[in-house]
């Protein structure tokens, strides 16, 4: 057994679009800018109560801009995709990462999926579904085209294997 | 072409016609609601007891409408490949089922069905393509119909399949109820909130009927003696008296649930569970949709050498579904759950017993102790912060912490000792837990995938936590806190090749 050597899993061949980094940093800022926003008229609008909304406010914008710009580059060097023959292999996260891989022979479905931020975005996703109740493996933030030739890529793959792929 | 077991059913049979009895029971409930209340209140109805009972009475006429409607309408056939259904006045729908799409048959009767000699089957069929169940269900068949439907149906599709008679199984069932083990009962603590549910219910049923339980004299003098006596005396009471009812709850949920329980191998390769005694059920799991078993201990029934045993198996339909359909054992001494686990997976020894057991490294016990350390300070703090205003409450936290600490250490320690994985046989076996270890022994060729994942902190450790994708059972299966490197290699002993493409050496 090969116990001596060192393993690790290699990230997967593909980054997603340069575009997700924005698709990312405008879905984390949903609930912290018209929070920043809101504390900072606060703030301005009435003096008196400054020296408690200055604090609310510095609590509330610096985790909220650092998740803001840390989070979108972080999850860009990690969201990585692959297809080979075989198999699916997918990498996500950033504090918490995930690497999935899924036999080509076990898809049963794979979708398209296409949020308003991301359509915005001009990004496109794809979820493919395995017989497992754990959970699809998903590709976020990939281009239209290359979606559309991926999920065709594997739905020919997915009708060359029979049976029910439990 | 068919073993010719069974002869092919000549046309469309129907539902029994028993059920209209069974059906018009369920007007029973306005009338003892009306009754009771009635009584309760010496003759006199008000406004709103009359709107209630109009509308319970409306309900019900309705549901026994529908009923009525459904058993006149509904008919099912076998044909020499197809289960046949059909039902619905205004909407008519007949569905054709091809018999090896059918994953099980379940017989099931609740108490008014049994009175009457009927039951329900429960027929699950794969959807096209998918992992997913469609359930048909036929409620209220005559309790041999229900038989020689279930026979029918299990036994035809696997000479479907098989294309021969499949071998005469041993007569003696793998394992039967064992009243000793009524003993175990008391360690599953169900019974505390079942209690608590029917102690809702009769509130909220003598409420209705205008009787205010607290000035009922019984209820009144309880209250009463227990104002008089000191109150640390009074909780004593109380904790003695949940928990002995507890104990009775518990033990009355494990006869209903498991008088009669009997668990045999039939014809075919079907594991047949039956068991229940007001509701009795009959769970057919085939034995080539078993992927492994899964043997749980929770805490006080480990205590108490107990375990009970599931199956791990594709197509059983929900989570929930799962977790009652699943189950192969009651309670009962581990010994003899890992002799069932044995018998039932065709094995000498039961897979979840590892032959060579592989302990995780050490700081998986440090990322134990760390999060129990957390919820310590969590719990002290939260004691801790009415301190600020009010004495005692610093004190209190300090013993808070106090009197946790030495028991998340303990905790931590028996989480750590209980993490193990390996591979026995074709069998990958995976064990975890804090206050409930699994044991889970999984069919290799059963993994359809693998996830792995690791935390910032797993990171720093050079952890990851490797989970198995299966269509069966839970769906995922974990192996927590292994290094990297023997993760990796792993995955790629249980099964070799969809892993390796992606791994990198040195």
């Amino acid at each position: 057994m090969p116990n001596s050597e060192s393993l690790r899993l290699r990230p997967p061949r593909h980054r997603v679009e340069r575009r997700a980094i924005a698709w990312w940093a405008a879905q984390a800022s949903l609930i912290p800018v018209p929070t920043i926003l809101t504390l900072g008229a606060l703030y301005l609008f009435i003096p008196p109560a400054r020296f408690v909304f200055g604090w609310i406010f510095l609590a509330a914008a610096v985790p909220g801009i650092a998740y803001m710009v840390a989070m979108p580059l972080w999850r860009y060097q990690v969201h990585r995709w692959e297809t080979t023959d075989e198999a699916v292999y997918t990498a996500s996260g950033w504090l918490w990462q995930k690497w999935r891989v899924a036999p080509l022979s076990r898809i049963q479905t794979v979708d398209t999926v296409r949020g308003p931020l991301e359509q915005l975005f001009g990004l496109s996703g794809i979820k493919v579904t395995t017989a497992s109740a754990s959970g699809a493996l998903k590709i976020r933030g990939l281009d239209r085209q290359v979606a559309v030739d991926l999920v065709e890529h594997l739905t020919r793959a997915t009708q060359a294997t029979p049976g029910d792929a439990t | 072409m068919t073993a010719g077991t069974v002869a092919v059913a000549p046309g469309w049979q129907r539902l029994s016609a028993r059920l209209i009895p069974v059906h018009l029971s369920w007007l029973a409930v306005p009338v003892v609601s009306t009754g009771i209340t009635v009584l309760g209140t010496g003759g006199k109805l008000n406004l709103q007891a009359y709107l209630t009972l109009s509308s319970l009475t409306l309900a019900f006429l309705i549901v026994s409408g529908v009923n009525l409607m459904r058993y006149l309408t509904t008919g099912y056939r076998i044909t020499d490949s197809r289960l046949e259904l059909r039902s619905g006045l205004l909407f008519r729908s007949s569905r054709s089922i091809p018999l090896d799409r059918i994953r099980s048959a379940d017989v099931t009767a609740h108490p008014v069905h049994r009175l009457f000699g009927l039951a329900s089957v429960s027929v699950g069929a794969a959807v096209q393509g998918g992992s997913s169940n469609r359930k048909f269900s036929l409620d209220g068949v005559t309790a041999t119909q229900a038989g020689d439907l279930r026979d029918q149906l299990l036994n035809r599709r696997n000479a479907l399949n098989s294309g021969e008679a499949a071998a005469v199984a041993d007569d003696a069932p793998i394992a039967e109820i064992d009243w000793s083990w009524i003993r175990y009962a008391p360690l599953t603590i169900w019974g505390v909130g079942g209690l608590f549910a029917v102690v809702g219910v009769v509130y909220r049923t003598l409420h209705d009927a205008q009787i205010d339980p607290l000035k009922l004299g019984v209820v009144h003098d309880v209250v009463n003696a227990f104002g008089s006596v000191p109150l640390w005396v009074g909780i004593l009471l109380l904790v003695l008296v949940i928990v002995a009812l507890g104990v009775i709850g518990s033990i009355g949920i494990f006869v209903e649930g498991w008088h009669g329980f009997r668990l045999e191998r039939e014809d075919g390769g079907i594991l047949r569970v039956r068991r229940g005694l007001l509701i009795s059920r009959s769970v057919s799991v085939e034995e080539r949709r078993l992927r492994g078993v899964e043997v749980v201990e929770p805490m006080l029934l480990r205590w108490g050498g107990g375990a009970r045993l599931h199956a791990v198996a594709t197509g059983l339909g929900s989570a929930e579904e799962n977790r009652t359909r699943g189950a192969l054992m009651p309670p009962s001494p581990r010994a003899e759950v890992l002799r069932v686990a044995a018998a039932v997976m065709g094995q000498e020894k039961s897979p979840t017993v590892l032959a060579e057991l592989r302990p995780h490294p050490r700081v998986a016990l440090r990322r134990r102790l760390n999060r129990g350390a957390a919820v310590v300070v969590f719990t002290a703090v939260l004691v801790a912060v009415p301190g600020l205003w009010v004495p005692g409450f610093l004190q209190a936290a300090w013993i808070t912490a106090a009197v946790l600490l030495p028991a998340v250490i303990l905790l931590a320690l028996d989480a750590y000792r209980t993490l193990a994985h390996g591979i026995t046989g074709r069998y990958l076996v995976a064990r975890s837990g804090t206050f409930a270890h699994r044991t889970v022994a999984l069919q290799c060729e059963g993994v359809i995938g693998w996830t792995v994942s690791s935390s910032i902190f797993q990171r720093r450790s050079g952890l990851l936590t490797l989970t198995a994708s299966t269509a069966a059972g839970r769906g995922a299966y974990r192996i927590r806190d292994v290094t990297v490197t023997e993760g990796l290699a792993f995955a790629e002993e249980a099964v070799p090749g969809l892993l390796a493409p992606f791994v990198e050496r040195g």
